[in-house]
């Protein structure tokens, strides 16, 4: 048997954050440097994932299955494609970057980073797992510490309403999704006689039509909606798994949990909120909606684009008028997510990979937008842009890192942000070309507050009372930031690292739309 | 599945001992010393109920399912694998009194508990309606004394008050139903039953609404749920712990048998299937939004019972093989998890003498062990992963999809929703607030040995429930095969 990285990289740091429960309370310094202990240790198996995928061979690898429990059908399938690793290398650098970045945490860090761990081992979970019922198992497992985590160490004005209500809404959102592949699983036991949660059979039984049967008679009056008298099995169950997912993706119109929950957590947790939690509800849309039921996909997927076009403009447009950096950055994010959705929407292959290379490069900038973010906040004691000023003398490293994450965001060549936006539109012109004109003006929008908010943040007049007060950050954040910067900058360069992985994985999606 | 058989001790091995233990319990107790009750009454208990439950775990295993005692007595696994979960839960309960200030002192607190569990351990096995009736009995009187224990509480007197009245009142009517239908049909045994009965007429239905009204009250479902968050405020709180968790999954047992082999009536109608589709649609819904109000947390973890009968009837209407394995093994993850709750709720409300949820402000700063079991107990209890409370949900909700009930899924999962809300406004005052006074927060918070054990091994058995399935899958389906 060969050695079981990813399982080691799930349990890594739920074992680790266990273990830290039990350091005394008052060994703080103990307490991180074993939470940096583990990053580290997680980091370095999941670089090794990442390098070690053998993209000639493409499809599933790194596979572990473990009977859990078989009566059911359940088991813990593991696994990685071209798609999920680097997902996989993008939570173990937030996570890396996030534990660096909250060595200031004092207030109980045992517990903080105990919780934090816990939903990376969530996260990592979902990432590679092939099996539904585990699916949902570490999604939720990624959904409950964020409550614990933005309520007690955030921002305390908007904390306990920001945590509860994200924490509602990711709930809905994945029981919705839990009870459509309920409704799977049963169907494809009928059909093929074998009861499974395993996500590779549920495919195969799929593409031998085990869902091609009429769910839903529509009656006449509602035809001129659906277009046709009948909807197959996967026609309804679709919107159900996909929505319920995609929640979590910051889809319009149920996106607005996410701005708020950015805003009121704290550094390190809206590093992972942003960074990576969205990408779960995303990958999980994709790997659970597109992947298992591609004709509900194909059937649903333009008023989807629509959706995400709301998304991208939208988000874009309130973005560029909040007074507060945090929350500028928080609608950022939702309109970045809306071109990971659309890149899925457009099921072509350009689009995919673009959405694939957006989904980690989005997920690094964002990461980096708010540690950047979070030590303005944590010197100036506030995040209102008009209040800020001249932050570049006393913060360099933090205005590189800021200014080098705008470009990011505005899709600059040179950068991972161009990498992954350029394919998108190329694949959105190939189905929708007026969509793909709406959506370029996102760029323009997004460009305009970005720069603005440099300007009016890092350069300029430092207000009076900053003067003096701001102190230098320390080699830590400097580290995290270096390695933020050197990421989005090596995928910009060298593009060749990044997009054949996730075109291997986009492939195989391809032949399960039935394409090239 | 009816085999007539002699009388077969092994059947009843489990409450033979428990009486034994009960008598042991009531004779040595003048011996001790006053300072020193408590914890021998308490471990003795405590002691002799693991001891019963490993002696029955060791030679007591039923193998297929037999009528014994003049059919009076099922020996199956059904009735195996609660008669097991039960005696946990009374020892469970037995080490939580021994702390409480008027009642972990006395015997006759232990006998009454001790002899409810044997009522309780023959309502799980009972195949007969009048041993099914004398069973509820032994089960509900001790339990009416127990609440209203803390005679000099005016709120305990209250609450064994009400649950004596309410319950005398249901059982009343259940002994009603009873009774007509062995006019109808010349028998009191569940198999002799069940071929009376072919399809639904509107007499039939009139009687298994009586009965239905009769075991609603035990499983406190809507519209008898109401005496359940009075009583559970004013009794003692081990007692409410034990209420709403032995004494519920008792009632669902019952419920098992009595609508799966006695009176098939879902089998043969669809109508009967929808009312208690209703039934646990509403007493769900009502019990979610009503706990989002209370101020109190005994009252709070009684409208929460309430919502989780409501989840369990979901795999009682879903009518299948998984429904039953579900709803054995939601029991299983309820009794746990619930207990833990109550344990929590004991432990703290012990020291700083308030079931306020205001009160709970700063708890993680004092004591951060209780807290991990407090967020272990409200998180399982919500449906999180990874633990029991999770995997119990996802089977009942699995096993109503599998039988068509969609709609009813849907309710659940809507309803496990609202659910979460409330369980994470507990953990929100447990981990966020500070106390009023923070002096309060840096006095330590004495947790005895035996709430710790206790507390760690229902801790334990919550995430045993939610992370190694597949044992415990197994015992639900044996379970459930012995009357599907």
């Amino acid at each position: 048997m060969q050695f079981p990285v990813l399982s080691i990289i799930v349990f890594t740091p739920a074992v680790a954050g266990l273990l830290i429960l039990l350091i005394p309370a008052n060994r703080k310094t103990e307490t991180r440097m074993a939470a940096l202990a583990a990053a580290v240790f997680a980091l370095i198996l999941s670089i090794w994932v990442y390098f070690n995928y053998d993209q000639g061979r493409a499809g599933y690898q790194f596979l572990e299955s473990y009977r859990w429990l078989p009566q059911m059908g359940i088991s813990l399938q593991l696994g990685v494609d071209g798609i999920s690793a680097p997902l996989v290398l993008l939570t173990g650098l937030v996570m890396f970057t996030g534990v660096l970045i909250s060595w200031g945490v004092d207030d109980r860090p045992r517990e903080f980073f105990a919780l934090l761990f816990i939903l990376a081992s969530g996260v990592f979970g979902v990432f590679v797992a092939l099996d539904l019922f585990m699916l949902f198992f570490f999604y939720e497992i990624a959904v409950f510490p964020m409550y614990l985590l933005i309520a007690i160490w955030g921002w305390v004005k908007t904390r306990e309403y920001a945590a509860m209500k994200l924490t509602l809404y990711l709930f809905i959102g994945s029981v919705v999704a839990l009870i459509g592949a309920l409704a799977m699983y049963w169907v494809v036991g009928k059909s093929t006689g074998v009861y499974t949660f395993n996500m590779l059979l549920i495919s195969k039984a799929e593409q031998a039509g085990a869902f091609n049967f009429v769910a839903w008679q529509v009656p006449t009056y509602l035809q001129w909606l659906f277009h046709r008298p009948t909807l197959t099995f996967e026609m309804v169950v679709f919107p159900f798994v996909f929505f319920g997912f995609a929640v979590l993706g910051g889809i319009f119109p149920f996106h607005n949990w996410s701005p708020d929950g950015h805003v009121a957590a704290p550094t390190a947790v809206s590093m992972f909120h942003a960074g990576v939690l969205m990408k779960l509800g995303a990958f999980a849309a994709l790997r659970v909606g597109i992947m298992l039921l591609p004709q509900g996909a194909q059937y649903h997927m333009s008023w989807i684009i629509f959706l995400a076009l709301i998304n991208i403009v939208y988000g874009a447009f309130i973005a560029f008028v909040q007074n507060d950096l945090k929350y500028a950055i928080g609608f950022s994010s939702v309109s970045h997510m809306g071109l990971v959705m659309l890149g899925f929407a457009t099921l072509t292959k350009d689009g995919m990979i673009g959405a694939g290379v957006q989904m980690f490069s989005h997920g690094v900038m964002t990461a980096l937008f708010f540690a950047a973010v979070g030590m303005v906040y944590d010197r100036a004691h506030t995040r209102e842009i008009p209040k800020l000023g001249g932050m570049v003398k006393p913060l360099p490293w933090v205005a590189i890192g800021f200014i080098i994450g705008g470009l990011v965001s505005m899709g600059m060549p040179g950068f991972s942000g161009f990498v992954a936006e350029f394919p998108i539109f190329m694949g959105t012109w190939q189905t929708i070309p007026w969509a793909a004109i709406l959506a370029s003006l996102s760029i323009v929008i997004t460009a305009a507050y970005i720069l603005i908010a440099i300007r009016k943040v890092f350069f300029g007049e430092m207000p009076i009372e900053f003067s003096g007060h701001i102190g230098q950050i320390k080699v830590l954040d400097k580290i995290a930031i270096a390695t933020l910067c050197g990421v989005m900058v090596v995928v910009g360069l060298f593009p060749w690292l990044m997009v054949p992985m996730v075109q291997s994985g986009v492939n195989s999606i391809m032949t399960l739309l039935g394409g090239a | 599945m009816y085999v007539f058989s002699p009388p077969n001790y092994l059947a009843i091995l489990p409450e033979i001992l428990i009486l034994a233990l009960g008598m042991l319990v009531l004779i040595i107790d003048p011996f001790w010393k006053e300072n020193s009750r408590r914890v021998n009454l308490g471990w003795l208990t405590a002691g002799g109920l693991f001891a019963v439950l490993a002696i029955m775990v060791m030679v007591d295993r039923p193998g297929e399912p037999i009528s014994t005692w003049g059919g009076m007595i099922q020996y199956d696994w059904l009735a195996f694998t609660l008669k097991g979960f039960l005696i946990l839960a009374g020892a469970i309960t037995a080490i939580f009194m021994m702390d409480v200030e008027r009642l972990g002192q006395r015997a006759e607190a232990y006998l009454l508990l001790l002899a409810s569990l044997i009522g309780m351990c023959f309502m799980a096995s009972s195949g007969d309606l009048i041993m099914l009736y004398l069973a509820i009995e032994t089960t509900s009187i001790p339990l009416y004394v127990l609440a209203g224990f803390l005679l000099t509480d005016k709120f305990s007197v209250e609450a064994g008050f009400k649950y004596l009245l309410f319950g005398a009142m249901t059982s009343a009517v259940l002994l009603y139903g009873f009774s007509l239908f062995y006019g109808m049909a010349g028998t009191t045994n569940f198999y002799q039953l069940s071929a009376q009965f072919d399809r639904l007429t509107p007499l039939l239905l009139g009687l298994l609404i009586f009965i239905l009204v009769g075991l609603a009250f035990k499983i406190s479902a809507v519209p008898f749920h109401f005496w359940a968050p009075d009583v559970y405020q004013g009794s003692p709180t081990p007692v409410a712990g034990f209420l709403s968790t032995a004494s519920k999954a008792a009632g669902f047992i019952v419920l098992l048998r009595l609508f799966v082999i006695a009176f098939p009536a879902m089998k043969i109608s669809a109508d009967w299937a929808l009312i208690l589709a209703v039934v646990a649609t509403l007493t769900m819904t009502l019990g979610n939004f009503l706990a989002i109000t209370q101020k109190n947390i005994k009252r709070m973890l009684a409208y929460s019972s309430i919502a989780h009968a409501g989840y369990i009837l979901i795999g009682v209407v879903a009518f299948s093989q998984l429904g039953g394995t579900s709803v054995v093994y939601y029991l299983m993850a309820y009794i746990m998890t619930n207990l833990a709750a109550f344990g929590a709720v004991v432990a703290y409300g012990r020291v700083t003498g308030s079931d306020e949820i205001k009160s709970y402000a700063g708890l993680s700063r004092r004591s951060p062990a209780l807290a991990l079991v407090m967020l272990v107990a409200f998180l399982s209890l919500s449906g999180m992963p990874p633990f029991g409370g999770f995997v119990a949900k996802v089977f009942v909700f699995n096993s109503a999809v599998q039988s068509h009930w969609m709609w009813l899924a849907v309710v659940g999962v809507l309803n496990s929703i609202v659910g979460l809300y409330y369980y994470l406004t507990v953990l929100k005052y447990v981990y966020l607030y500070r106390a009023e006074n923070e002096e309060d927060e840096r006095k330590p918070l004495p947790i005895s040995r035996p709430y710790t054990l206790a507390l760690f091994i229902l801790t334990a058995g919550i995430v045993m429930l939610g992370v190694f399935l597949s044992p415990w899958y197994d015992l639900a389906t044996k379970a459930a095969l012995s009357i599907f």
